[in-house]
């Protein structure tokens, strides 16, 4: 192929590795992407493990809800038997999932937040001239933040594993449907009296002690895909990078507390008809039930329907906002603001 | 040079840009603009801050599309063969692009995945480049361990992998010392002269220009000037680029001051 060894020099990189024009075509080809997202996963899990502190309070912030709020609040709220509890729970157990879904919010508003500022610094810029479609990469790089927030989730659930609070053992896998149609609906939607559940499948018998913990995998990469195209979203809007108050305030916050993750909705309901409105359109709420059910086994539908519907539409909506023909960051001018 | 393509597509400019405008708004940051960059010519774009330096490297990098003109890179117009162009195209980015908590090899890797290189061939290449720029020997280094030239040459290194035929770089010596400055802009130049590569060099610096070079000044969005230097000089009776530039933009200020 190469006619040019004889012009071989050392620091002469063209007569070290010639191009064809098929070699071109062949690592744009299957093997180019996996190596592309691989690139793109890898250097997340990276940065994340350098990062010490990141990792720190990714991991005590959720722990500082369970031994001190839970503890506290565990005499005072009684959670009565709502689906998918078949027992009365501690109130630290009902929390777990929330918690679970609060390091996904957390992890997604700090990687969009970095994003922002990677796009000052360059380091997203990098990223978009790379050869590969667009939205092959930013849902490349949307998969590695998940990846870093599934490990700092399961973390969080050993050390709450050692505190006693674990999923209990799980004999089948089960699709868990219900729906109680918001009263604004208008009678639109059917509302189902009593909850469906059908057997998907039996759980092998040496796997059932700690089934939950993998029967809530796909439950937390889902929830961390919406979350995080959310956060993508935000980060091509944002035009500088603002501090993180910001965006605890006026997204952290009211997500998580306007959501199921801290009191069951039919106790939010009895304190205030309005909230539980709020509480029902709020995505997250829909994110924490799909991992509160995701622990112990169990598919809700609605959930499951509402957080892939969510990360389509909030998705589309990003990789809209990268588009260089139609996207926000070429009708605002620049990369945070550079002319 | 010897090779298999043809001696047309061998003469296909590294980079064309042609009758490009583009505004933010109603400000008109770029007005018509065209130039041209050979293979194997070294082109430096001239222009103070926020002349649109910036933004015709966010148009060829296809950070966002231009609406007017054509830009091409080997003759792929980024905006209908995006994939083709920008497998051609290097760039070294006025901010900085690694990360410094990762050593120089995981930095490089991670850049040769972004162009779909993986695993030994991924390492080679890394290999090489970093011998390029003569950081080989500290490859499993923390990027925070190097100085700030160094860390240029990474980013140089970095963006020669894929081995491109058209290399930009955005104030690529801006913070550097004049020892690392003067150490980065010989491996570029050297990189030119070897392997027959495009660039297109963004600054201010009007020190940075020598006798050879190709000069595109950019004053407010326009192309005031675009041609070698001796004739720029000529043209201005001016003996130096830095008269040249004042002359022909018609600022007063001498221009690191406006810098």
């Amino acid at each position: 192929m190469s006619s040019q060894a004889a012009t071989t020099s050392p620091g002469n990189i063209s007569a070290m590795y010639q191009d064809s024009e098929a070699d071109a075509h062949r690592r744009l080809g299957i093997a180019g992407y996996f190596a592309c997202f691989k690139g793109i996963v890898w250097r997340e899990i990276l940065r994340y493990l350098h990062q010490r502190e990141r990792f720190l309070s990714a991991l005590v912030r959720p722990l500082i809800w369970l031994f001190i709020f839970a503890a506290g609040f565990r005499q005072t709220l009684g959670i009565s038997i709502i689906p998918p509890y078949q027992t009365y729970v501690l109130y630290e157990e009902f929390i777990a999932p929330g918690l679970i879904a609060m390091i996904l919010l957390f992890n997604a508003m700090q990687s969009s937040l970095s994003m922002v500022y990677d796009r000052e610094t360059g380091t997203m810029r990098t990223l978009l001239v790379s050869p590969f479609p667009r939205s092959f990469l930013l849902l490349s790089k949307l998969l590695g933040g998940v990846c870093v927030a599934l490990l700092q989730a399961y973390a969080f659930m050993l050390v709450a594993w050692f505190w006693g609070i674990e999923p209990p053992p799980i004999t089948d896998v089960k699709l868990f449907t219900f729906y109680d149609p918001p009263t604004w609906a208008g009678g639109a939607i059917p509302a189902m009296t009593d909850p469906v559940t059908t057997q998907l499948f039996s759980v092998p018998g040496f796997i059932q002690p700690f089934a939950g913990y993998i029967t809530v995998i796909p439950a937390i990469v889902l929830a961390g895909l919406m979350l995080g195209s959310l956060a993508l979203l935000m980060s091509s809007v944002i035009k500088q990078l603002e501090n993180f108050a910001g965006v605890m305030n006026f997204v952290i916050f009211p997500m998580f507390f306007a959501s199921s993750a801290l009191y069951p909705l039919w106790r939010i309901r009895e304190a205030s008809p309005a909230l539980f409105e709020i509480c029902r359109l709020n995505p997250f709420t829909y994110a924490v039930e799909l991992i509160r059910f995701g622990l112990y086994g169990q598919v809700d539908t609605v959930s499951l329907a509402i957080v892939v519907g969510c990360t389509i539409v909030f998705l589309a909506a990003a990789v809209f906002a990268y588009n260089p023909s139609k996207g926000l960051i070429a009708r605002r001018g620049g990369p945070g603001g550079a002319a | 040079m010897a090779s298999t393509v043809t001696a047309e597509a061998e003469q296909t400019p590294a980079l064309v840009v042609n009758g490009v405008s583009h505004s933010f708004g109603d400000r008109k940051v770029l007005d018509r603009v065209s130039l041209t960059v050979e293979r194997g010519a070294f082109v430096v774009l001239l222009g103070l801050n926020g002349a649109g330096k910036s933004t015709l490297f966010s148009l060829i990098t296809r950070l966002y599309d231009n609406v007017t003109g054509e830009i091409s890179i080997r003759g792929f117009d980024v905006r209908r063969r995006p994939s083709q162009a920008l497998q051609r195209l290097g760039v070294v980015f006025q901010s900085r692009t690694v990360d410094l908590d990762l050593t120089l090899m995981q930095n490089m890797k991670y850049h040769a995945a972004l162009h779909g290189f993986a695993g030994r061939e991924a390492t080679r290449r890394a290999q090489q480049a970093l011998e390029l720029v003569g950081l080989a020997d500290r490859a499993n280094e923390k990027v925070r361990a190097l100085s700030g030239g160094q860390v240029r040459r990474v980013e140089i290194a970095r963006s020669m992998m894929h081995r491109p035929d058209l290399l930009l770089l955005d104030e690529a010596t801006v913070g550097l010392d004049l020892g690392s400055r003067e150490s980065v802009m010989k491996i570029v130049r050297d990189l030119v002269a070897k392997e027959q590569l495009g660039v297109l060099w963004a600054t201010h610096l009007m020190d940075e220009v020598i006798r050879t070079d190709q000069v595109v000044i950019l004053h407010k969005g326009v192309i005031l000037y675009n041609g070698p230097v001796p004739q720029l000089l000529t043209l201005t009776g001016t003996s130096s680029v830095r008269e040249a530039f004042r002359t022909v933009t018609g600022t007063k200020t001498t221009i690191d001051e406006a810098a």
